[in-house]
């Protein structure tokens, strides 16, 4: 039981992840009608946001400490960041702890920026254009995405800490009525996994509850009646193009602790969150939102050593063959409606 | 016993009762036309006889053998063919390499590699199909891009398409639909024509009554998915019940 | 001739033409020379452009005619270079039987999966070959290890088990692969005064394959196969109710193009025997559906020329570094010269994956018939306004 309920939560941090990933190209694909390969890459500049504002906020100036001396005989030097100058050296250190939360507020108006320019100057030119066609010219847009950063941020992965206090792990297990030291549980991975479930709830309320999301729902009904009623739909699948860039990237920037930022986590995620929308049913927000954490969890029970030890590899494709298996057997997904791309 | 035998057909899309106890029955040679209001379960019909749809009960027999459960193309080379409304061609194609399909599939059947043969040493079909051009006076246009062509030329190809193909029966689904008087005039003289050649069985749905009692030798009324009468057409003309559910509406 | 149109006969001869010619045509620029560096007459280059012709030739049986866009094309690849290292390590080094086995493989393979992908199409089948391949790319890292040497890659080594032949060659070394006792990688250098031109057996023998692989979709573009599968792209509705069933032919275009890229990865390993686990990752499919874009999918001659393209530029811009650029600006004042460089700097050297994705977009936004389209046009272009100065009336141009 206790090994049951461990590797579910392992799962949730992932899971989550693909959630949000998932969330963002159902709603693009649904509104839209528009496969979009660079969505993973959104998600790693996302990530990318939360290097940036920590190096920013880290920019130091030297200060010369003549009552030290280096083994030269030369003075010492010491860093003071800009932020701790400022601040106070509590309040600034604090600050710069802070950093990954603090890059949401950085994060959001830059990927909402990222996702209108692309839907405008990009994307809009290919709503009429083959499928084929969209995936090529995202597919390209992915790559040059991805060797941007690259460029200006390396190939290796860049360590990004969590605040202070959320390092470290705890016993959830003993809140549970386990044992102790049964189950351990570090605190970023539930941190994580709440804001995903706050950001999710946040997406269909705002769908359910606003006369944009109305519009929005209608049009991923069917967009062409909600054409005829006159009612600018394109501009709206603008702001929704926009919204779901910001999903992605919010998504990213709290990932940047559990998994050090590198050039190619987009990729990496995109294939699986392709599959996981597939699962989830194309054009079905709480398909994709379900299917997330059922194969974000599926996959850390398929990481367990008994499950290996019984049939080897298998962490490494379980979600590949669910996909194909639903993919075969119930072509729109667990809640994908009937006919939406069925063939 | 005729050519196409439909027995108590239902279908029902969710709540909505499509065809209810539908009987049809075709007979050998003749031009059979189903008319009746929008939404009264013509399109539902045909497609449930060309495997589009599957009936939820009833049979569907053509020439003795049933269609039900088999694939559209299966039931295309028991020898049932079909217009489509909005003309159905391979666009991307020249004309001449349409006719081919149709000459091919006829010939070989459902699937056959020949892959290393070239499509221009099939004299024998490239003949036929050219033939089949000229019928539709539409030879001059076999080097054009079939989606170049007018939207009359397409439905004419269409029909070359399935003419060639030599099927016993020839189902259309408004032909006419969307054509100026001209090219409708035409239609109907292609059609007499193909009929007056014998051995093809032709159904029509079709909202121009013009055409219909023009071509029809028997007329079936649908309206809310159940016949209403079958008969010929100069009874049909002057039965109040149809007067009443379907001429009277439109006029 | 060959059975073919006058048409096709002619591009094949000029192709025959130009892969024959390829050491003297790829090296025009004399070896001291500073235009060197844009010479690519190398044997391993010329390798290359040929073996992913080949695979691009492949991959536009499938995507070009049928239209079905497949993402895991490189796993076929893959798999075919894994089958050919092992036909080296168990059988010989004799290049045909493993040329042989890694086709049958890929094309086995290529059944099981297209088989089960085949029953989606669009975006559908796009992502079931996505993840089969990347299914195949994880298996091949991890559990199939014993098969595949995991993350080193597979590779000769000195006590392989040999049938037909030795495990260690006279000097003590493994030995290399050979076509009946012509070594792959034995090369004959021509000096033409400042020129030297080389002649590769492994190219030739590459070359010649490119050529019946060319020919041989020449003839399925011209037969009343080809003409199925345009029809299966063009409306499949249609096919259906012609009496066809499209699925068969699907099928068969994919194991086809499966073959081809088996026969590509084959000879991949056997101009350098080992195979590794990357060159079946979606990059790698990525590539090859690039190369058939770029070059006019659905066209004869744009899968070679789209590859030669790409293979070409990515091994020129990855040469040039900073001190190459510098030499190229020098003409200019140094601050422009240093800012040129920093501009061009991103896009050169590691940067070509940079360039190759932007390339990736111009064509699919700009020119979505690729380089024989745009070719097209410019003829159109020229034949217009000689028209136009003949002012003769306009020939009607007959239709493709």
């Amino acid at each position: 039981m206790d090994a049951i309920i461990l590797q579910i939560l392992n799962g949730l941090d992932k899971g989550s992840a693909y959630a949000l990933i998932a969330l963002g190209l159902t709603l693009i694909f649904g509104t839209l009608g528009v496969v979009n390969f660079a969505h993973g890459a959104l998600f790693m500049i996302g990530s990318f946001c939360a290097v940036t504002v920590q190096r920013i906020l880290s920019v130091s100036f030297k200060t010369v400490d003549p009552s030290k001396t280096d083994f030269l005989g030369n003075p010492s030097t010491y860093d003071t960041p800009y932020v701790v100058h400022w601040f106070g050296p509590e309040f600034g250190a604090g600050i710069i702890d802070w950093s990954v939360p603090l890059a949401i507020l950085f994060a959001i108006p830059i990927m909402i920026a990222i996702g209108f320019i692309m839907e405008r100057g990009l994307i809009k030119h290919f709503y009429k254009r083959p499928h084929a066609d969209q995936i090529l010219v995202t597919f390209g847009l992915a790559i040059v995405l991805q060797e941007v950063i690259k460029y200006y941020y390396g190939a290796n992965p860049i360590q990004t800490g969590a605040p202070e206090v959320f390092r470290g792990s705890f016993d959830f297990g003993v809140l549970l009525g386990f044992d102790p030291n049964v189950i351990i549980y570090p605190y970023w991975r539930l941190v994580y996994f709440a804001f995903a479930a706050v950001i999710i709830s946040a997406v269909f309320a705002f769908l359910q509850f606003t006369t944009f999301g109305m519009v929005v729902r209608a049009g991923m009904a069917d967009r062409e009646t909600v054409g005829l009623l006159g009612i600018n739909i394109d501009k709206r699948f603008t702001i929704m193009f926009g919204l779901a860039a910001a999903v992605a990237g919010l998504a990213g920037v709290m990932y940047a602790p559990i998994n050090a930022p590198n050039y190619h986590m987009g990729m990496d995620f995109l294939v699986l969150s392709f599959v996981v929308v597939v699962v989830g049913g194309m054009g079905s927000l709480p398909g994709a939102v379900l299917a997330g954490f059922l194969l974000g969890i599926l996959e850390s029970f398929a990481s367990m050593t008994q499950v290996i030890d019984l049939i080897p590899g298998i962490n490494q494709i379980i979600i590949y063959v669910v996909a194909i298996i639903v993919l075969l057997t119930r072509p729109r997904g667990l809640m994908g409606r009937k006919g939406v791309m069925e063939e | 016993m005729g050519i196409l035998e439909v027995k108590d057909v239902n279908k029902r899309f969710g709540g909505l009762q499509a065809l209810g106890n539908v009987n049809l029955s075709v007979a050998d040679n003749t031009v059979h036309a189903i008319i009746g209001p929008n939404g009264a379960g013509k399109s539902t019909l045909l497609n449930c006889l060309v495997g589009k749809l599957i009936p939820d009960t009833g049979s569907v027999m053509f020439a003795g053998q049933s269609v039900l459960g088999r694939k559209p193309f299966e039931i295309n080379q028991m020898g049932i063919s079909r217009v489509f409304q909005t003309p159905e061609i391979f666009g991307d194609l020249t004309v001449m390499e349409n006719m081919m399909i149709p000459c091919l599939a006829k010939r070989d059947g459902s699937f056959r590699m020949h892959a290393i043969e070239s499509v221009l040493d099939e004299k024998a079909l490239r003949e036929k199909a050219e033939s089949m051009l000229e019928e539709v006076k539409m030879l001059d246009k076999r080097n054009m891009h079939a989606a170049s062509m007018s939207r009359g030329d397409k439905r004419r190809l269409e029909m070359a398409m399935c003419l060639v193909q030599e099927p016993r029966l020839l189902l259309l689904d408004e032909p006419t639909a969307g054509m100026a008087r001209a090219d409708t005039n035409n239609t109907i003289d292609l059609l007499k024509e193909i009929k007056a050649r014998g051995n093809i069985t032709m159904c029509i749905i079709e909202h121009d009554m013009h055409v219909v009692f023009s071509l029809a030798d028997r007329i079936t009324v649908l309206a809310q998915g159940t016949p209403l009468v079958e008969d010929t057409p100069e009874n049909i003309k002057g039965h109040p019940k149809v007067r009443e559910a379907y001429l009277g509406e439109s006029a | 001739m060959f059975g073919l149109e006058k048409k096709d006969a002619t591009l094949l001869l000029i192709v025959a033409v130009l892969t024959m010619c390829a050491p003297f045509i790829l090296n025009p620029f004399p070896s001291d020379s500073g235009l060197a560096q844009f010479n690519a007459g190398y044997p391993d280059l010329m390798q290359r452009f040929v073996i992913f012709g080949i695979f691009a030739i492949g991959f536009n049986i499938l995507f070009g005619l049928t239209g079905y866009l497949s993402f895991g094309h490189a796993a076929f690849l893959g798999v075919g270079s894994y089958s050919a290292v092992w036909m080296f390590k168990l059988l010989s080094m004799n290049v045909i039987p493993a040329i042989l086995l890694s086709v049958i493989v890929a094309g086995a393979f290529a059944l099981i999966i297209g088989f089960v992908s085949l029953r989606r199409s669009g975006i559908y089948f796009s992502i079931l070959t996505l993840a089969f391949a990347q299914m195949s790319f994880a298996l091949a890292y991890s559990v199939l290890t014993p098969i595949t040497n995991g993350e080193t890659g597979l590779q000769l080594s000195l006590n392989d088990p040999r049938i037909l032949g030795t495990s260690i060659s006279a000097d003590g070394g493994i030995p290399v692969t050979q076509l009946f006792g012509i070594e792959m990688r034995s090369t004959y250098a021509m000096d033409v005064g400042p020129w030297l031109f080389q002649f590769n057996a492994g190219y030739y023998l590459c070359a010649i394959l490119l050529l019946l692989a060319f020919y041989l979709s020449i003839r399925i573009f011209r037969s009343p196969f080809g003409l199925m599968l345009r029809a299966v792209k063009s409306n499949q509705q249609r096919m259906n109710y012609t009496g066809l069933n499209a699925r068969p032919y699907t099928l068969a275009a994919f194991v086809i193009s499966g073959m081809y890229a088996g026969l590509a990865g084959g000879l991949l390993a056997s101009m350098d025997p080992l195979a590794g686990a990357e060159r079946m990752q979606w990059t790698a499919s990525g590539e090859v559906v690039l190369m058939t874009i770029l070059g006019g999918a659905g066209t004869l001659i744009g899968p070679v020329l789209g590859a030669g393209f790409i293979k070409y530029f990515e091994n020129i811009f990855s040469k040039i570094n900073d001190n190459v650029l510098h030499q190229w600006f020098a003409f200019m004042p140094d601050g422009l010269e240093d800012f040129m460089v920093t501009i061009v700097h991103p896009f050169v050297g590691k940067g070509w994956s940079l360039t190759l994705g932007l390339m990736f977009m111009a064509v699919v936004i700009f020119l979505p018939g690729g380089l024989v389209e745009g070719g097209q046009k410019i003829g159109k272009l020229f034949r217009r306004k000689k028209a136009a100065e003949d002012t003769s009336p306009a020939a009607k141009t007959p239709a493709e």
